[in-house]
């Protein structure tokens, strides 16, 4: 499934507000949306439309090992969702299985059902490519490609089918833009994406994966690698992109998911596999908490 | 199981190819069989018990007994590996422990470029050398067994040492740490912590020693003497498959040629087994380390 | 340089123990030293700029090597084009299109255990029946460069596979993640990224196949010829030196010579895949350090 040329990133590029929150809902694909969107599980308070992304009963084995039991839950369209919980519940896991990243790991299997907006992802006969476009991601080491700064951004827009030069141009200048990365590199976008800091090299990431034009943008402890400095910026980066992207982050910086996200999402380990033990609002989840594991986790964790 | 159209094409057309690269054993296998039905069919048994070899043409004129070749070629590979096996250990222990780090480096090299130089040049060093001192130093004529065998040893010496020091590096420094700790000394942390752990990798490297010397050919051809006869002793001449092969296929014909395939059949199957045997020694290691961390 | 600084004790078995070891390593030396420099004192003499231009006469106990170098160059470029192609592939295939646990890789790296193990003279009896006689070559330059394809393949492709496979994980997570497809990942980063290390195997592949003289005997055969095209017979470098010092009476001075050109190739090769790999594990070390 080609992409059309013509179809270009022009939507976004003239401006924050001509870009519909679940990004190009001009396509008839959204058009089915509401309807499919009934479930009530989008949240304690959907915003208007629906769950960009919704998991059903989300299993997956390593191997023999259940590692995930039965995840269901909502992901609203511009908002940010943050997974959050300790170390080896899951949390990664699942959000690899959004974009089916999970299919690199051998073994791995995964049952349920995800949605992206009302389209199952899951079968066997999706177009990976296509999906990987729609969903990107961002992971915790930052993982520029070897090649310079405009190749790192290009390459993957070559391979989408966009030759016009003019065209990769103004996409690459957009997008180092939006991630503030223009002023730092705009004279050297020749040379080697390594030498730039770690932080600038996921700054640089994150824009390779908004050149594609995604929906969806995953984020995989994407702070955990950098410095505090680095760190912020990429945080305030990420909280920018509400409204233009649906976002996921796996975090375990509760104070960081408390800044940035709009709802939350508690993962645990119970009986030796993950699972989702609360997930609503932010402000819900942390002043309010269902659970008595979440509330020591949030205030424990919060400091 | 591949996300783009393009990759499943890309993905039979690489298939092909690697199943084109090891059909290839197949294509040896098949080839070297097909001719050598000729002389297992017509002479089956009288390659081990005719009393000599003096093949001809046609079955009916000639003697076709190999085993005193087989022999041959048992008893350079034997006494070459006895040799190489202690010392191509000891270099690879004396790279990994007692050589000071650069003297260790430039041992290694020394090894690899020793690795790298061909069998021919060995053999011209041995039959230039070697074979005229053994004969003036020992007992003539010294194009013998024992100048194969120690041409042979250096050449597997290479082989053994890197693969043994691989082996040594993959013990866990936790292990050496711990002895270390209980203040054993250095030789004895070796003998009893290193050596047994790194055992399949040491005999890993001791059989593809093997095979290497039981498949050397330039050089044996160049110093064994090649006269066909179960040696008396180490300073007897000696022919191998191998040298009997290099010496007789350019100018053999009808089952004198596929004679010689038989034997090239044999070198073969010994190729098939040893690699086998190494197959199932990694494969038990493996399943050991696999049980040690459940 | 991961040498572990153990405790030297005195007693008496860790003494003996010690110079025993030692003793091994002078005696490996010297052995190494003796040959190399017995070649080279007897060979260097005879080297001149004649002795790489000329043609040899008597046999070969006078004029030089010129066509034996322009054959064993020939050899060499037709066993390249023919393995490079295929190990490339075979490499990339087990590498990066198939899962290591799978029967179909475990079956080609078994058979590529087998075929590395095979004795070099096997492939000249098999070279000889396969390309000499079914396939009507004679005794070629073409053949020979073919069988010795056939046996630097799996050297060649286990070193590319390890090059391909020292390639970093994040960048193919990150070509996956950006929807590009394995092909393209394959061609526009992982080979790019791997380049040095491919070059390193490729220059191990050829040290092998200069090295080479059993399974060329009957393949490539002896003459001594300029060839003409690739199905004249050829004489290598290596099968040069075996026919003077086997052969040829008198032969001896020039087969040293010969061998010294044989050794000054294959260190020059050696020495740049060792220069190429430590530049290689550098820049990758630097990369993932960044």
């Amino acid at each position: 499934m080609k992409t059309d040329p013509d179809r270009d990133l022009a939507d976004c590029s003239s401006g924050e507000g001509a870009c519909a929150p679940a990004g190009d809902c001009s396509e008839s694909s959204c058009a089915p949306r509401p309807a499919q969107c009934t479930e009530p599980d989008c949240g304690d308070d959907p915003p208007a439309g629906c769950c960009a992304i919704e998991a059903q009963g989300v299993e997956v084995y390593y191997g023999k090992k259940k590692v995930l039991t039965d995840v269901s839950f909502g992901m609203a369209p511009g908002r940010i969702t943050a997974i959050i919980g300790p170390s080896g519940c899951g949390k990664s896991t699942f959000l690899s299985t959004l974009n089916r990243m999970s299919d690199l790991t051998i073994g791995c299997k995964v049952s349920g059902d995800i949605r992206l907006e009302g389209k199952s992802i899951l079968g066997s006969g999706i177009d990976l490519i296509e999906l990987r476009r729609r969903v990107g991601m961002i992971f915790q080491k930052p993982n520029p490609f070897p090649l310079s700064i405009r190749k790192n951004i290009q390459l993957p827009l070559k391979e989408m089918g966009i030759r016009n030069r003019d065209e990769l141009e103004a996409t690459t200048e957009k997008v180092i833009r939006d991630v503030g990365l223009w002023d730092e590199v705009s004279d050297r976008l020749n040379s080697s994406a390594l030498a730039l800091s770690g932080g600038q090299q996921q700054r640089l990431c994150i824009a390779r994966a908004m050149a594609l034009d995604p929906d969806v943008l995953l984020f995989d402890e994407p702070c955990s690698a950098l410095d505090p400095i680095s760190c912020s910026v990429v945080e305030e980066l990420i909280a920018s992109l509400r409204r233009q992207y649906t976002v996921v982050i796996v975090t375990h910086n509760m104070s960081q998911a408390r800044r940035i996200a709009d709802s939350v999402a508690v993962f645990w380990v119970q009986e030796g596999s993950g699972r989702i033990i609360e997930h609503g609002d932010l402000e819900r989840v942390f002043e309010d908490p269902k659970h008595a594991i979440v509330k020591d986790y949030v205030q424990g964790g919060c400091g | 199981m591949y996300p783009s159209r393009i990759d499943q094409w890309v993905v039979w057309g690489l298939r092909f190819l690697g199943v084109a690269s090891c059909a290839l054993v197949g294509l040896i296998l098949l080839f070297l069989v097909a001719d050598s039905i000729p002389a297992l069919r017509t002479l089956g048994d009288r390659l081990i018990h005719d009393d000599s070899w003096h093949p001809s043409e046609h079955a009916t004129d000639g003697t076709f007994g190999m085993l005193p070749i087989v022999i041959g070629s048992l008893t350079v590979t034997l006494g070459s590996i006895l040799i190489a096996a202690p010392l191509g250990l000891a270099s690879a222990i004396f790279c990994h422990f007692y050589a000071p780090p650069m003297l260790a480096g430039f041992y290694r090299r020394m090894v690899e470029l020793l690795a790298g130089i061909p069998s021919v040049v060995f053999g011209f060093w041995g039959l230039a050398v070697l074979a005229p001192m053994i004969s003036t130093l020992l007992r003539p004529p010294g194009h013998s067994m024992l100048a194969g065998i120690l041409v042979v040893a250096l050449m597997i010496l290479p082989t053994i040492a890197l693969i043994s020091e691989t082996a040594l590096a993959a013990v866990p420094r936790s292990h050496i740490a711990g002895a270390a700790a209980l203040g054993m000394g250095r030789w004895s942390i070796i003998r009893s912590i290193v050596l047994p752990s790194a055992r399949a990798g040491i005999f890993t490297a001791m059989i593809l020693g093997i095979a290497r010397a039981v498949g050397e050919t330039m050089a044996v051809v160049m110093v064994c003497g090649n006269i066909v006869r179960v040696p008396g002793s180490v300073f007897d001449s000696v022919r191998t498959l191998t040298a009997n092969i290099a010496l007789e296929m350019g100018y053999s014909v009808g089952m004198h040629r596929s004679a010689l395939f038989v034997s090239g059949l044999l070198l073969l199957f010994t190729a098939i087994a040893l690699t086998t045997i190494i197959g199932i020694v990694e494969h038990r290691s493996k399943d050991r380390e696999g049980g040690a961390h459940v | 340089m991961d040498t572990l600084a153990l405790p030297a004790s005195s007693k008496r078995e860790e003494r003996i123990a010690r110079a025993m070891i030692w003793c091994v390593a002078l005696l490996v030396t010297g052995t190494f030293a003796w040959i190399v420099g017995d070649v080279f004192v007897h060979g260097i003499s005879g080297l001149s700029l004649s002795f790489i231009t000329e043609a040899p006469e008597r046999g070969g106990r006078a004029g030089g090597i010129l066509p034996i170098i322009v054959s064993t160059l020939s050899i060499l470029a037709v066993s390249l084009v023919v393995a490079i192609p295929l190990g490339l592939a075979t490499a990339v295939l087990l590498a990066e299109f198939t899962r290591r646990d799978n029967w179909f890789s475990t079956l080609v790296a078994r058979s590529l255990d087998v075929l590395a193990a095979v004795p070099s003279i096997v492939f000249g009896l098999f070279g000889n029946a396969f390309f000499c006689v079914w396939l009507g070559m004679g005794y070629s330059i073409l053949a020979g460069g073919l069988t010795l394809a056939c046996m630097v393949l799996p050297i060649l492709i286990r070193s590319l596979e390890a090059a391909l496979r020292a390639v970093p994980d994040e960048y193919r997570f990150a070509a996956a993640a950006l929807g590009m497809s394995k092909t393209r990942t394959v061609l526009s980063i992982l080979l790019p990224c791997a380049a040095p290390g491919l070059v390193v195997g490729l220059i191990l592949g050829i040290g092998r196949v200069l090295a080479e003289t059993a399974a060329l005997l009957f393949t490539s055969g002896y003459v001594d010829r300029m060839p003409e095209s690739v199905m004249d017979s050829g004489r290598s470098l290596s099968i040069h030196i075996f026919d003077l010092a086997m052969n040829v009476p008198g032969g001896e001075p020039n087969a040293y010579s010969s061998a010294v050109v044989l050794i000054l190739m294959l260190l020059i090769i050696n020495f740049t895949a060792v220069w190429g790999t430590d530049r290689w594990v550098r820049k990758i070390s630097g990369q993932s350090a960044t």
